[in-house]
């Protein structure tokens, strides 16, 4: 093991060592996780404007009383992809794009733990996403909400292939999903650099691990009542079907058991996100770094207790509400605690307004509107009145929006010169934050009247007369100029890509690892692995630290793929890992997985089971032993 | 819908049960904004209070962390957790209040929720005192009803903001509400739970009157319908009969038994046609029985293609089912 400093370095055999192929090879069969991390980002953000063109249609049907630009099913096919995308197809991966960028050049790692899990996650997640977009060619997308409640799901009153699409669906977005989840366990316990022991870890780190653990809880709920709604519909069997001694409630009871945990899946990182860059622009290290990283664990697991809070108007005993009415008032405390540690944070600093720090001061405000207003539906008796309505729509669309678009837009302000290279305009950035901050709450505030007035969700037109077209129609105002603010990201973006200065390594002075590098970062990040003295490295001669991290000096790792499995608390190095190189089996492996869903979801028998055949196949051709040369023996890799 | 008092906004309350439940929006409400009022506030002094101060120093100066904890303490755990505890007590305290009617319901009426109607049955101990209906539920002022949710298909959600939260309607089990009515009046409700294709077309009148003419109506729908007394009636009766609608459609004392769709025996007392689609006029009638795919595309009704005559002599009938 050479130790050396970074001038001696050699930058040339570790750049050879860790670069993709060029070429088509490449292009399929990369594991660098900064490429898949900003595929994820692109293709979520692809998924985003999908989503967002079916908000746009939603809301000119709603725009007053009885327009008729879509018919009910269109309508009906509409509000459900838009729920299905914007839950499953944006709002998680853009954060696994982000952590899967982030992670290793925030911990002073090569890759993450197992970089060709990642890229399988990152084909199943577009493949799946695909898969579920292939409905509309057919025009049976599904259409059931996101929820799909049966027995409305079941085979006898949706006969058509829109359901199978969702089912099938969800449950290969799952596989992306847990893998990516496993991978990203497996990297926060194993690959953090020396010395970044788990008190120094960016809460990004505490925001994606919390999340990733829940997913792993949470997900086989979904996958399966996914696979119970699939039998239902293609074998006949009765699990929801309540003449037969099944019962609609254990959809309700499974779906939310995940769908609960899932709003803090794809809240929490975004948490960990604004948490490490409040800091950046508030001049100081985060205020309570200790009470943050406990409160994001804190909520993934209080986020297992309330999932009854969906389902208050079903007939539950008065008890059992009761219980989840306390749990999901008291899952608000942790929130307030990142709150005002944040605002601690900004109090104590001097804050630097610039584009990033915008979106998150839009963001905590956001996030308080989002938070109260989750409280006043968790009081059993006013949920019964607000349950299914308008309010509900506008305090989903405050949480969602408010404390995952917000910060990931504050995050690709603050991250994607690192990753481009190229700074983003800060004349463009004030507009669009002023645009989307303007046009969501000129769009979500007023739903909370709507359903205060009584109009009811996932209804596609609505009478004349009821006292709902004026609210409606500053709600639609209010998604047009977002969605302007959207657009003119879009053009900021690819202005920026030409006319953008040059970002340099650390433009906005931030005191985290990833901002040591270049920008963008070389194929290997790191020209010589860190250690880490503690949670600002960048930041330490400033703040007069005693120790200091080691960032231009020490242990180069260049016989091939390498980098270090650290321990799981103190993060001591124990082994120098042998990172798998391309491979084309993750994207084989992915596209089998296709043609097996394709074949359930036709109900051809035999192409499912060759396309099952052919997954087995992949698998073992994914593990096949490579031959091993005498004086390579001690570098056996950790996974093939 | 000019016909019913007002919107049907779950504010200014006509029963007991919205009431409480509203005035403990009304303090959640206030609570929110207060919280809300507060945060922001304390956010703009922490975003403006050192501008002037720390101007003149160079943006490269990092402060080193102070005295934040006990702000972290105080606004993020004691203050919130007195806050939510507070809250919470004063909703067990609604929620226990409203879980039971201020006195005994003075009748039972069976909810059946179809995609996408309700079908109305004011149960009896005998067969023959029994009313069905649809769609419209009449109930006497000052007096609350215990109403039995059952589903006939899907889930459904039983929603009169003005008088209740709603409960939903669950294939496999009966949910049971209570709501009363304390001024005359007609409220709108309306499915909650999303339903499928025609979820939007299953709204429902909740009629208040007084205890007597709840009396007198319930009277009235006992009774079968006149005869016809006129041959362009009797044309109509014998469309009805004799075409698909009575294998779909009851009238009481006349052949037509069907169960699938609404009773039409009083259909010319009720305020609407189609769950709330259409106000009840002879017009609409007879454009929902030529178009009823047209008007509501994908329900159990299908188009009926009559001659003319036969349609307004059909209408006429129906008419007459006061």
């Amino acid at each position: 093991m050479a130790i050396a400093t970074a001038p001696t370095a050699p930058v040339g055999k570790l750049a050879r060592t860790w670069e993709t192929a060029p070429g088509l090879y490449g292009v399929l069969a990369t594991v660098d996780h900064k490429t898949i991390g900003k595929r994820y980002i692109v293709t979520a953000l692809v998924f985003f404007l999908a989503g967002g063109i079916e908000a746009a249609f939603m809301r000119t049907q709603l725009i007053h009383s009885n327009v008729h630009l879509l018919d009910a099913e269109e309508y009906n096919q509409i509000f459900t992809m838009h729920g299905v995308t914007m839950l499953f197809l944006f709002a998680s991966p853009i954060l696994s794009g982000f952590s899967n960028y982030l992670w290793p050049l925030m911990i002073g790692a090569r890759d993450m733990a197992f970089p060709r899990v990642n890229a399988l996650s990152y084909w199943t997640f577009l493949l799946s996403g695909v898969f579920i977009y292939t409905s509309f060619l057919i025009g049976q997308a599904p259409d059931g909400g996101w929820f799909a409640y049966v027995p409305m799901t079941g085979r006898t009153y949706s006969p058509g292939l829109n359901i199978d699409f969702y089912a099938l669906g969800l449950i290969f977005i799952t596989i992306s999903t847990t893998v990516g989840a496993v991978n990203f366990v497996v990297t926060f316990f194993r690959m953090r650099a020396p010395g970044m022991s788990l008190n120094r870890v960016p809460i990004i780190m505490w925001g994606t691990l919390s999340a990733s653990v829940a997913i792993i809880f949470a997900l086989p709920a979904l996958s399966a009542a996914c696979v119970m709604l699939y039998f239902d519909r293609r074998f006949g069997m009765h699990f929801f079907d309540a003449a037969e001694g099944g019962h609609p409630l254990l959809w309700q009871h499974l779906f939310w058991m995940f769908g609960h945990p899932w709003v803090y899946i794809i809240v929490l990182p975004a948490i960990g996100l604004a948490s490490d860059m409040i800091p950046t622009f508030s001049r100081r290290p985060l205020a309570g770094y200790t009470f943050v990283a406990l409160s994001t664990v804190t909520t993934a697991i209080l986020g297992f207790g309330v999932w009854v809070h969906h389902m208050f108007a079903t007939g539950l005993p008065m008890l059992a509400t009761t219980f989840f009415s306390a749990a999901s008032m008291m899952i608000a405390i942790p929130s307030g605690v990142s709150i005002f540690a944040w605002i601690a944070t900004i109090w104590h600093g001097r804050p630097v307004f610039r584009t990033p720090f915008l979106f998150l001061i839009g963001f905590i405000v956001l996030f308080v509107i989002g938070g109260v207003s989750g409280v006043m539906t968790a009081a059993v008796p006013f949920d019964w009145q607000l349950t299914d309505n308008y309010f509900v729509v506008a305090h989903l669309h405050y949480v969602l929006i408010g404390i995952n678009v917000f910060p990931v837009f504050a995050a690709l302000y603050y991250w994607l010169p690192k990753m481009t290279g190229r700074m983003l305009s800060e004349r463009y950035g004030r507009w669009v934050f002023w645009l989307m901050f303007i046009g969501a709450n000129l769009a979500f505030f007023p739903m909370h009247i709507s359903g205060m007035l009584g109009m009811p969700r996932r209804i596609y037109t609505y009478q004349a007369g009821l006292g709902w077209d004026t609210v409606n129609l500053i709600t639609s105002v209010g998604a047009y100029v977002f969605a302007l603010g959207v657009l003119l990201f879009l053009v900021d973006f690819f202005r920026s890509l030409s006319v953008g200065p040059e970002a340099g390594d650390n433009p906005w002075d931030a005191p985290t690892l990833e901002w040591s590098v270049s920008s963008p970062p070389p194929p290997y990040n790191f020209a010589v692995i860190p250690t880490v003295r503690s949670r600002h490295p960048l930041w330490e001669g400033r703040l007069d630290e005693e120790y200091h991290t080691l960032i231009g000096s020490g242990p180069v790792l260049d016989r091939g793929r390498e980098t270090f499995g650290t321990s799981a608390l103190d993060s001591d190095p124990f082994e120098i890992l042998q990172m798998p190189e391309d491979s084309l089996w993750p994207l084989i492996l992915a596209a089998m997985m296709t043609v097996t869903f394709y074949g359930l979801l036709f109900g051809v028998w035999w192409l499912a089971i060759l396309g099952l055949v052919l997954v087995i196949l992949s698998l073992a051709g994914w593990c096949w032993p490579k031959l091993v040369r005498e004086d390579e023996m001690d570098l056996l890799p950790e996974e093939g | 819908m000019a016909m019913t008092s007002g919107s049907p906004a779950m504010f200014g309350t006509a029963g007991p049960a919205a009431h409480q439940i509203a005035v403990l929006g009304w303090v959640l409400t206030i609570i929110s904004l207060a919280v809300l009022l507060v945060v922001s506030l304390i956010l703009l002094v922490a975003l403006f209070r050192q501008r002037a101060a720390r101007a003149d120093q160079p943006e490269s100066v990092v402060i080193r962390p102070n005295g934040s904890i006990r702000l972290i303490v105080w606004g993020g755990i004691v203050v919130p957790a007195i806050i939510l505890i507070c809250a919470l007590l004063f909703t067990l305290f609604v929620q226990s209040a409203v879980a039971t009617p201020p006195a005994t319901p003075v009748a039972t009426i069976r909810i059946v929720g179809h995609r996408w109607w309700w079908q109305v049955i004011y149960t009896a101990q005998s067969p023959d005192q029994q009313v069905v209906t649809a769609n419209e539920i009449h109930v006497p002022v000052g007096q609350p009803v215990r109403l039995e949710l059952v589903s006939a298909d899907v889930v459904h959600s039983f929603w009169v903001p003005k008088l209740a939260g709603k409960t939903d309607v669950i294939p496999g089990q009966q949910n049971t509400m209570w709501m009363q009515a304390d001024k005359p009046g007609i409220y709108w409700g309306e499915c909650a739970e999303y339903c499928g294709l025609q979820h939007t077309h299953m709204d429902l009148l909740v009629v208040a009157q007084s205890p007597a003419d709840f009396r007198h109506w319930l009277d009235q729908q006992r009774q079968p319908p006149p005869p016809p007394t006129d041959p362009v009636t009797a044309t109509g009766e014998r469309v009805f009969t004799r075409q698909a609608c009575a294998a779909c459609h009851t009238v009481g004392g006349t052949p037509a038994m069907g169960t699938i769709g609404p009773d039409l025996t009083h259909i010319a007392s009720r305020r609407t046609i189609a769950a709330g689609t259409l106000p009840n006029t002879p017009g609409n009638l007879a454009g929902w029985i030529a178009n009823a795919q047209g008007i509501k595309p994908g329900n159990d009704m299908p188009t009926m293609s009559l001659p003319p005559g036969d349609l307004q002599a059909l209408v006429a009938w129906l008419e007459t089912l006061q």
